[in-house]
């Protein structure tokens, strides 16, 4: 769809600005007149309110670093003084330390909208996987950040995450250790490792701006993928991006936001770890050592696997799965709103995450509330579905499924309603 | 260009490879050190050994010491907590290796290869899961519980259960007298 371009220059200047350097023909093709399909739904403003997110996190971050000490002596101290003596210091800080999980709410969303609507099937499959790369700085970016208060939570996640590299000790003798040191530049997480992580959690927000950009160029070669999963068949199918869509995404985007400034203004250590208040300290771990929300599901499938080398496993190999959807998905139809089967399995794949997250929530040794069900066995159960949904079911249930019948274009469906 | 296709390597050919080959050995060379600076500093591994008074300490008393950066669990044993690690069969222990840098790599986990004195244990406080620290008097076996992801370690410091895949490291130490202790 990124046909030839629509742009014609008003005046002298444009137009001698349009032969040296054609920004304003990019912007207008981009942003203006580029042809979306007319019926994209509410599911769809979350990519407007993730790059809008990129850029608070981008931004509070900045600021807040012009505040922050990244030495193990200061850290903790500096961040106090964000909260109580630097001006709106608490504002910058409670912006960016719930930013982060208001990112991870709408990529969250973003990614399940995606698996519903088939979204990375050809020609999307790159789209997609920039996609999941992209989540992953995410992840890599949270963490780090996660790190830098110093608190008892900051210290013991950074252990704990680092330390999974040290399951390569079970492969090569020796080489897990050589990474852990490496990583750490010490015998344990330091103050060497602490600046480092600055260091790289100031850089990866701009590798994911990058990618971000690859990402949108991805969208606008094939054009958005819609509800319905059916090609643009003419113009008739589509709208101009603005103003439909760049009203439609303000529009969620000041509820987001609304639902944003209430964590903020109102709860904004509900999704945090008191314990995070408490210096680092190397000699005591906390009692139960849980990481932020969003990472949850993962941690619950890491400690349902008893074997220390496999856990480390099952954990990277949930997320390198989603590298592969695209080739896992055999169906020839793309939308589930036309696929029985996948749509009930894609329904229990979101409890089976929801589900995760509380098995990871909880201690170690708990049990179903009111039985004496052990929660491991839960996150087990969950853990093989989370696989068994993208490696056995996604191609099986391509194959067997009787699809509905698809509308014969995307104006039709929308001007009989 | 017909003859590009003869198999006679030409001067060019060679320019390339060697242009090539020396290109890859240079990007090599200068990213060494930017790989290197992230090991840990000469000040880092300058780092002391450390002496206990163990005089402190009584019977069915557990304490944690620094030690390069970790913890370090120092541990007076009751007879009962001895006799207990001594009747466990070295068939029920997940891992069979003492990992004690006293001796040799491949000593037995027995509980007279744990410790150098019966009544003292000593070893790192570093669950060999991923890095936490345990929890002593917790678990089934009366020796240290860690939190973070359920492992169980006996009364001389071996895995007993959960997904830790060793016993917890025991470092270099030597009595200087019966009541002071040098670790490293």
């Amino acid at each position: 769809m990124s046909g030839p371009s629509s742009y014609v220059p008003q005046t002298a200047f444009t137009r001698w600005l349009d032969t040296r350097l054609p920004i304003l023909r990019f912007a207008n093709d981009t942003i203006m007149t580029f042809p979306t399909p007319r019926n994209l739904n509410f599911w769809y403003t979350f990519g407007g309110i993730l790059t809008f997110m990129l850029g608070v996190q981008i931004v509070t971050g900045i600021v807040l670093a012009m505040h922050y000490v990244p030495n193990s002596d200061l850290a903790f101290n500096s961040v106090e003084s964000i909260m109580r003596d630097v001006n709106y210091g608490w504002l910058l800080r409670y912006v960016h330390m719930n930013g982060a999980s208001m990112f991870f709410l709408a990529v969250y969303i973003h990614m399940f909208r995606g698996l519903y609507y088939g979204s990375y099937k050809a020609p999307r499959e790159i789209l997609w996987i920039l996609g999941v790369i992209t989540f992953v700085a995410m992840i890599a970016t949270a963490f780090l950040g996660y790190v830098l208060p110093w608190g008892q939570m900051s210290f013991w996640a950074a252990t704990v995450i680092t330390n999974l590299f040290s399951a390569f000790d079970q492969v090569v003798p020796h080489l897990g250790t050589a990474i852990t040191t490496w990583l750490w530049g010490g015998f344990g997480v330091s103050d060497a490792t602490l600046n480092r992580f600055y260091s790289l959690h100031y850089l990866l927000p701009f590798v994911i701006a990058g990618l971000v950009g690859l990402h949108i160029w991805a969208l606008h070669v094939p054009g958005n993928n819609n509800p319905l999963g059916i090609d643009v068949k003419g113009p008739q199918d589509t709208v101009p991006f603005h103003p439909y869509y760049t009203v439609k995404d303000a529009f969620y985007l000041v509820l987001f936001t609304v639902l944003f400034a209430v964590f903020v203004f109102e709860a904004p250590n509900m999704l945090g770890h008191p314990d995070n208040y408490i210096p680092a300290n190397p000699l005591v771990t906390p009692k139960d050592i849980v990481p932020e929300w969003y990472f949850l599901p993962f941690y619950a499938m890491l400690r349902s696997i008893p074997q220390k080398l496999f856990g480390v496993i099952v954990l990277f190999g949930s997320m390198l799965t989603l590298v592969f959807i695209p080739w896992l998905d055999t169906s020839r139809v793309r939308s589930a709103s036309f696929r029985p089967i996948f749509r009930l399995l894609f329904w229990i794949l979101v409890v089976d995450g929801i589900t995760l997250g509380y098995c990871g929530s909880q201690s170690v040794d708990a049990n179903l509330p009111g039985t004496m069900f052990p929660l491991v066995w839960v996150a087990r159960i969950g853990t093989i579905y989370y696989y068994a949904f993208f490696w056995l079911l996604m191609p099986l249930v391509g194959l067997i499924e009787r699809p509905g019948k698809l509308p014969d274009s995307i104006a039709k469906p929308v001007l009989a309603k | 260009m017909a003859d590009s296709t003869t198999a006679d390597p030409t001067r060019r050919d060679f320019l390339y490879i060697a242009t090539g080959a020396a290109g890859a050995i240079g990007i090599g060379l200068a990213a060494w050190p930017f790989i290197d600076q992230m090991n840990p500093t000469s000040a880092v591994l300058a780092m002391a050994s450390i002496e206990i008074d163990l005089t402190p300490i009584q019977p069915g008393q557990a304490i944690v010491m620094t030690f390069r950066s970790h913890p370090l669990f120092v541990r007076r044993r009751t007879p009962k907590e001895i006799a207990s690690a001594k009747t466990v069969k070295l068939a029920d222990l997940p891992d069979k290796l003492a990992r004690n840098e006293n001796l040799p790599d491949d000593a037995p986990a027995t509980d007279e290869n744990r410790e150098i004195k019966s009544e003292w244990y000593i070893s790192s406080g570093v669950c060999t899961h991923l890095g936490c620290t345990p929890t002593a008097f917790e678990g089934d076996y009366g020796g240290w519980l860690c939190h973070c992801h359920g492992s169980q370690y006996d009364t001389a410091g071996r895995i007993r259960k959960g997904p830790a895949p060793q016993n917890l490291a025991i470092p270099k130490y030597a009595f200087l007298t019966p009541t002071r202790v040098k670790v490293g």
